[in-house]
């Protein structure tokens, strides 16, 4: 096999990382868009739901009285809310340990045709130190909503 | 007084540092010259007072003195030995003292035994690295003290995140940051040859051994920080793509692409300025990694404490650093000289493939880790998971190691494709079979797992192709090393592959006596029963399981209950076989006494992280062989240079 011609060869390596590089730039963004999973709570997904199979996210309050546990043992349904809107969960599996009704909850999944969101995960408060990062912002804003509701 | 002086030891270290970072620049004009001696003794003694300062912290952790700030936060009188010890570094001040230890030591180290360099360019290194070092003392010494101490000592500290209580976790930060530093001391390398225009392969030599540090202790604490996500959160998965782990996975993956160019560099004097840019780049992926970690930018049991202070404080950081390096570059890039020259079909153009993946890769990685945080500038609020990592990271993957079965058999500089074809014929043979089998035994199969199984059988044969027909015995350490690591990441990618097409995942609400079916296996729940530890309470499941009739064995998984502090965590039970794992959760009590049990069978899960260990072991090898030519090598040169001062006497 012959050598690139010499003088062109620091221009050809170049050219060839820089087109891989901005390839795979151009690929990963038009990805995120396409795959990244948004954050929704109730009353964004009662306004505009996210198109039935779409990995997202939901985040809120846990009803209290909702949960409820189907006779398979591990299947439950609950409610989660955000003082505007309802939406009704369902998830298989355990439950993370500070998953609690009146408590926040960010479940990852998707929508099914019938309303209902079915989660393949539940993310609940860790600890004091452990709190999913939409979670966080969410719980102080929903502080100051039933600060300003009571007076 | 052990934390005074501590401290005290942390401020003089300081001062060397400066010291260093003053007279190696001044040495460098023509009218500082004679400051050139006291480079290198700064840089021992700098080294030798950090490590003074942390052995003092480690100190208060066992004596628990909590008098100290960060102990009483972060310890308690009843923790196990093993974990007062961890606690030292098991926090962010002590992290961050354990950071510029290992850098101190590894600078001191350079001055005390590297020859190969020009004296200029040394001096050169030593004041980039103790540049680099100052940015951390002052964040220490200004933000993050670890020696502060209390008023009023409490009666008893808080504890250790019960989550990092742990004996895999006890090394896992050690083990990264040796990992991260020692991509510092390739930044200053790379620095150091910029400053003097020294881009050759002596400055490739000096540098890979670091590299090759730094990219075991990365590769192993990857693995073991999977393997510990794997039991220890409870939920069957070994990869998350979750920021912070991505946070590790950068630098390795910049790394082995440093890796990879220096030995270019080294052999053939070429890929010159791609190699500095690289020693530029594999650093400020570890210094953004640190920052995406500590910052409190996310959320993790790794963010010890969110302080706006010290995010904004690794930021400024990370813009001097990275970006002065950048401008560096960019002003010396034009004069370093273009390398030797090479051939379509050589041992260089495959490792330019390599890194021109791995960067795409990086990038791949770098943009989905960052992307969350860019849109919630603009007030969306996104995660980026599998379905972004897992097929776009493929796009590149796939041709990287078709490439890496290939490239070793290449000769460097010009080689014909016809002299390797007939040798490719075993490495794709294997591979079709296994796809073969794949089809007929599980049609079912996902594209990707069964185009990972498939490379990975042919990847494995391709790697040890480049020791038939050679000396065993002649054949140097380095080679083997990479035969070794080649064949790990195929281990590894075959578990990998396994795993995600063949996991059987099973869950059930479970009487005590209930049987359950789980792949070949057969598991009872035989009891559930409290039990207690030195700063726990927990419930323990019994479990019986047989595979496939065979016999019997007994699995005990907790649900545990820390007192201090208080915090839950499942403690998953395993029962590996040569041919895959049984793992098992324990969930909560339903209303009708029934208890909730997660269980899965995993073909060769294992693999993925044998696969990881013989990467690092692979990385060691090819570490002992260079150092071990090296030390040969400046024997003789010394022996040499003996001789000519006796005969010119």
């Amino acid at each position: 096999m012959s050598a690139i011609k010499p003088k062109h060869q620091r221009l050809v390596l170049l050219t060839i990382a820089l087109v891989a590089l901005i390839g795979a730039g151009l690929l990963a963004a038009w990805a995120l868009r396409n795959q990244a999973a948004y954050f929704y709570v109730p009353a964004d997904i009662v306004a505009d739901p996210p198109e039935a199979g779409r990995a997202v996210r939901l985040g809120g309050m846990v009803e209290k009285g909702s949960i409820k546990t189907a006779p398979d043992g591990v299947t439950i349904d609950f409610v989660v809310e955000d003082g505007k809107a309802r939406v009704p969960v369902r998830f298989r599996g355990i439950t993370p340990d500070l998953f609690i009704e009146g408590s926040g909850v960010v479940a990852e999944g998707r929508m099914e045709p019938g309303g209902r969101f079915v989660a393949d995960n539940l993310l609940a408060k860790h600890d004091e130190n452990y709190v999913p990062r939409e979670m966080a912002e969410m719980t102080k804003a929903q502080a100051t909503a039933t600060v300003a509701e009571t007076r | 007084m052990i934390a005074e002086l501590g401290l005290a030891m942390l401020w003089l270290a300081s001062a060397l540092a400066l010291l260093q970072l003053v007279a190696g620049a001044l040495a460098l004009t023509k009218r500082g010259r004679e400051l050139a001696g006291i480079v290198r003794p700064a840089a021992v003694i700098q080294g030798v007072l950090s490590a003074g300062s942390f052995l003092a912290l480690i100190a208060l952790f066992l004596r628990t003195d909590l008098s100290v700030k960060l102990v009483a936060t972060n310890s308690h009188s009843l923790k196990p030995f093993i974990f007062k010890l961890a606690g030292t570094w098991g926090n962010h001040e002590g992290s961050m003292l354990l950071w510029v230890t290992v850098m101190a030591m590894a600078g001191g180290f350079i001055a005390l035994f590297e020859r190969r360099l020009r004296d200029d360019t040394m001096l050169a290194t030593l004041a980039g690295q103790a540049f680099v070092s100052l940015g951390f003392y002052a964040f220490l010494l200004l933000s993050s003290n670890p020696f502060e101490r209390l008023a009023v000592p409490p009666p008893e500290g808080n504890g250790l995140n019960p989550l990092l209580q742990d004996i895999g976790l006890a090394f896992h930060p050690p083990t990264l940051y040796l990992g991260y530093v020692g991509l510092s001391i390739a930044f200053s390398f790379a620095i150091g040859a910029l400053v003097t225009r020294d881009v050759g392969p002596a400055f490739a030599r000096a540098m890979r051994p670091w590299v090759l540090g730094a990219w075991i202790f990365l590769s192993l604490g990857i693995t073991a920080g999977s393997y510990w996500a794997y039991y220890e959160l409870g939920w069957g998965g070994w990869w998350f793509w979750d920021p912070v782990e991505n946070a590790s996975l950068m630098p390795w993956l910049a790394a082995t692409a440093l890796l990879h160019s220096s030995t270019v560099l080294a052999a053939r004097n070429a890929l010159r300025a791609w190699t500095v840019m690289l020693g530029v780049v594999a650093f400020s992926m570890s210094m953004i990694g640190t920052f995406l970690v500590r910052s409190g930018i996310l959320t993790s049991v790794h963010a010890f404490a969110v302080d706006p202070e010290r995010g904004s404080f690794i930021l400024a950081l990370l813009a001097i650093y990275i970006g002065g390096a950048l401008a560096l570059f960019a002003t010396r890039a034009a004069t370093i000289t273009e390398g030797a020259r090479f051939a379509v079909t050589s041992r260089e153009a495959a490792l330019v493939v390599n890194n021109v993946m791995l960067s795409a890769i990086l990038g791949i990685v770098l943009l989905g880790t960052l992307y969350p945080l860019l849109t919630e500038a603009f007030g969306e609020k996104v995660s980026v998971g599998p379905p972004y990592f897992n097929p776009i990271g493929a796009i590149f993957f796939v041709p990287m190691l078709i490439v890496m079965a290939i490239g070793p058999m290449l000769r460097w500089r010009d080689d014909r494709a016809g002299r390797i074809s007939g040798k490719l014929a075993l490495p794709a043979l294997a591979a079709a079979l296994t796809a073969l089998g794949l089809v007929s035994f599980a049609p079912t199969i996902k594209p990707l797992p069964f185009l990972g199984m498939a490379l990975a059988a042919g990847l494995a044969v391709a790697s040890v192709l480049p020791l038939v027909g050679r000396d065993l015995r002649r054949t140097p350490l380095p080679v083997y090393g990479m035969v070794v690591a080649h064949l790990g990441i195929a281990v590894a990618l075959f578990g990998v592959g396994s795993d995600s097409a063949f996991s059987i995942e099973k869950l059930v609400a479970s009487r005590a006596g209930e049987s359950h079916k789980v792949g070949p296996w057969q598991v009872t729940l035989r009891s559930i029963e409290p039990v207690a530890g030195p700063n726990w309470t927990a419930l323990e499941a019994t479990l019986a399981a047989t595979y496939d009739g065979g016999r019997l064995s007994l699995l005990r998984t907790q649900s545990r209950n820390f007192t201090t502090p208080p915090q839950l965590t499942n403690e998953s039970a395993l029962h590996t076989r040569w041919n895959g794992q049984l793992y098992v959760v324990l969930g909560e009590e339903a209303d009708d006494g029934r208890w909730q049990l997660r269980l899965w069978w995993k073909p060769f899960v294992p693999m993925i992280w044998y696969g990881g260990l013989l990467v690092g072991l692979g990385g060691l090898l090819a570490l002992i062989g260079r150092v071990a030519r090296d030390m040969k090598r400046s024997r003789a040169e010394d022996k040499i240079a003996y001789r000519r001062a006796r005969q010119g006497r």
